[in-house]
């Protein structure tokens, strides 16, 4: 199995939205939240679910990254890279849609 | 459903993240390669009612179940399938349905959405109606198409399975087509795993390695053409292959399914397998069957296995292979499963492969899945 992916950069301008065959969701049983699609089940970490939770398809994604900077009270710059890093792989992965 | 499309990014820690409700063997097809048992019909007086699939979905949604397939068989034979669809839903599954599309009309799609379901796997089997007719037994394919469409039309996602063999092998390319055509998001070639109707028929059905890697290369084709719009599946069936599949991700690891009557089964063909217990969700709670039961327990983890797996360092990518076709074809389920070449017995597969081409081979016709057909009394 290997989907081609689009892989590509993601500007601070895009607006990503969760993919719409997707499920996002908290799963007691998991203790954590949980993307539900056809064939699959990916369990996120807290990181992650705080992200895509964002992703409304309005935010860019430099909002949100400016969101969790102010939210965490922190100056952290690696918080915009790994935003954007994360995003890039959630899109590559088909999780994300922009 | 052994898929080995799938992916799992979840470990199961011993939850079975995957169940399978087989509703009933009832359908109106007679598919040549079905593979649900040759004694379907004995099945259907002992049918769980709707009450005791409700049960089985609580108690398995409470050992951590997320995916639910209703499948069968014909799901949309019962007729309490949007009930249990939307008890499901309200108990936080995630509820695909798995059905060839016959007795899907509009009006029950829209009460099926309304009771919550997420997605659809429709079965299609090839790009021209004559030659889908003839291998299911029935006039399907325009229906199927026109079920296709309504799928889409009411936003469903959409899986197309696309059982292979000789037969429609080499319309992988129009089948490409007719999917893209649909608006289908998840195309899986299902390489047909060989037990029960399928086994019966195997010698005609087994396609050849040319054939196989041609229809790999139009799928390889179609992805990069494609990209994201479409997700294409496509394995090399085992036999081909060096190695087994890793069937199931393990026996009672993280896949469950319930046959029409009850018994909990690690996979939907272990039952072919002599001198196991099944035990029903009628005499025990699902939890004990799932976590205590010598059934489920019997084939877990490695204790199991013989040489060559035990020692081999490939255990943890393929769990030894599938059970099932160990017993078929070896006649004991604890033996590597024949399609490893490591196998002392892989030369079965061999001649398999053979036989298919032998020269001066005797056609055999195709055995339609029908009631009576095929007297399983004397078999041992
Ligand atoms: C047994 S059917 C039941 C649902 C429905 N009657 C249908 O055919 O879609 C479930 C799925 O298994 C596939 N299938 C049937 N026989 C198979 C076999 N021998 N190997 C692999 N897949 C098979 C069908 O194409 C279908 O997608
Ligand atoms: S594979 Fe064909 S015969 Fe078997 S249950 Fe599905 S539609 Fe019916
Ligand atoms: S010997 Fe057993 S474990 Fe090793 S590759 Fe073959 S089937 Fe897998």
């Amino acid at each position: 199995m290997s989907d081609v992916a689009e892989d590509r950069q993601l500007s601070g301008k895009e607006q990503p939205r969760l993919n719409p065959l997707f499920m996002f969701r908290w799963e007691e049983s998991q203790n954590a939240h949980v993307l539900l699609y056809p064939e699959g089940v990916v369990k996120l970490n807290g990181s992650a679910s705080t992200i895509i939770g964002r992703c409304d398809g309005v935010k860019s994604i430099d909002q949100i990254a400016a969101e969790l900077k102010a939210e965490f009270v922190t100056d952290d710059a690696d918080i915009e890279s790994g935003v954007r890093q994360f995003m890039e792989v959630a899109h590559a992965k088909g999780w994300l849609v922009v | 459903m052994p898929k080995d499309g799938s992916s799992f990014s979840l470990d199961g820690q011993g939850k079975p993240l995957w169940l399978a409700l087989e509703l009933t063997y009832r359908c109106p097809l007679k598919c040549v390669w079905c593979n649900n048992p040759l004694d379907f019909e004995t099945y259907t007086k002992h049918e769980l009612s709707t009450e005791e699939w409700k049960k089985v979905l609580r108690e398995s949604r409470e050992l951590g179940s997320l995916q639910l397939g209703f499948t069968g068989g014909e799901p949309m034979m019962r007729d309490d399938l949007e009930e249990l669809v939307g008890y499901a839903n309200e108990l936080g599954f995630y509820t695909n349905l798995i059905t060839s599309g016959i007795g899907l009309s509009e009006q029950r799609l829209l009460k099926l959405k309304e009771a919550g379901l997420k997605q659809i796997q429709l079965s299609v089997q090839s790009s021209r109606g004559a030659l889908t007719d003839e291998l299911v037994g029935a006039k399907a394919h325009e229906i199927k198409i026109e079920v296709a469409h309504m799928i889409k039309r009411h936003g469903f996602p959409m899986v197309l399975n696309v059982p292979v063999f000789k037969q429609n092998v080499e319309l992988v390319e129009e089948i490409l087509a007719l999917a893209e055509e649909i608006g289908v998001d998840y195309l899986e070639f299902a390489n047909i795993q060989y037990y029960n109707w399928a086994l019966l028929n195997r010698e005609e059905l087994l396609p050849s390695l040319e054939q196989l890697q041609a229809a790999e290369a139009a799928v390889q084709r179609a992805r990069v053409r494609l990209g994201k719009k479409m997700t294409i599946y496509f394995v090399i069936p085992d036999y081909f292959e060096d190695r087994p599949k890793a069937c199931m991700n393990g026996w009672g690891a993280i896949h469950l399914t319930i046959a029409p009557d009850g018994m909990a089964l690690p996979c939907q063909e272990s039952r072919v397998i002599k001198g196991l217990e099944f035990v029903s969700v009628r005499d025990k709670p699902l939890k004990w069957i799932w976590e205590e039961s010598p059934l489920f327990r019997k084939y877990r983890g490695e204790e199991w296995m013989k040489e060559p797996c035990r020692t081999c360092p490939e255990k943890e990518k393929d769990f030894g292979g599938c059970r099932c076709q160990a017993f078929l074809l070896t006649g004991d389920a604890s033996n590597t499963d024949p399609c490893c070449s490591k196998s002392p017995h892989h030369h079965v597969i061999e001649e398999a492969l053979k036989q298919k081409d032998a020269p001066f081979r005797v056609q055999r016709p195709l055995v339609k899945r029908m009631p009576g057909v095929a007297s399983v009394q004397f078999m041992e």
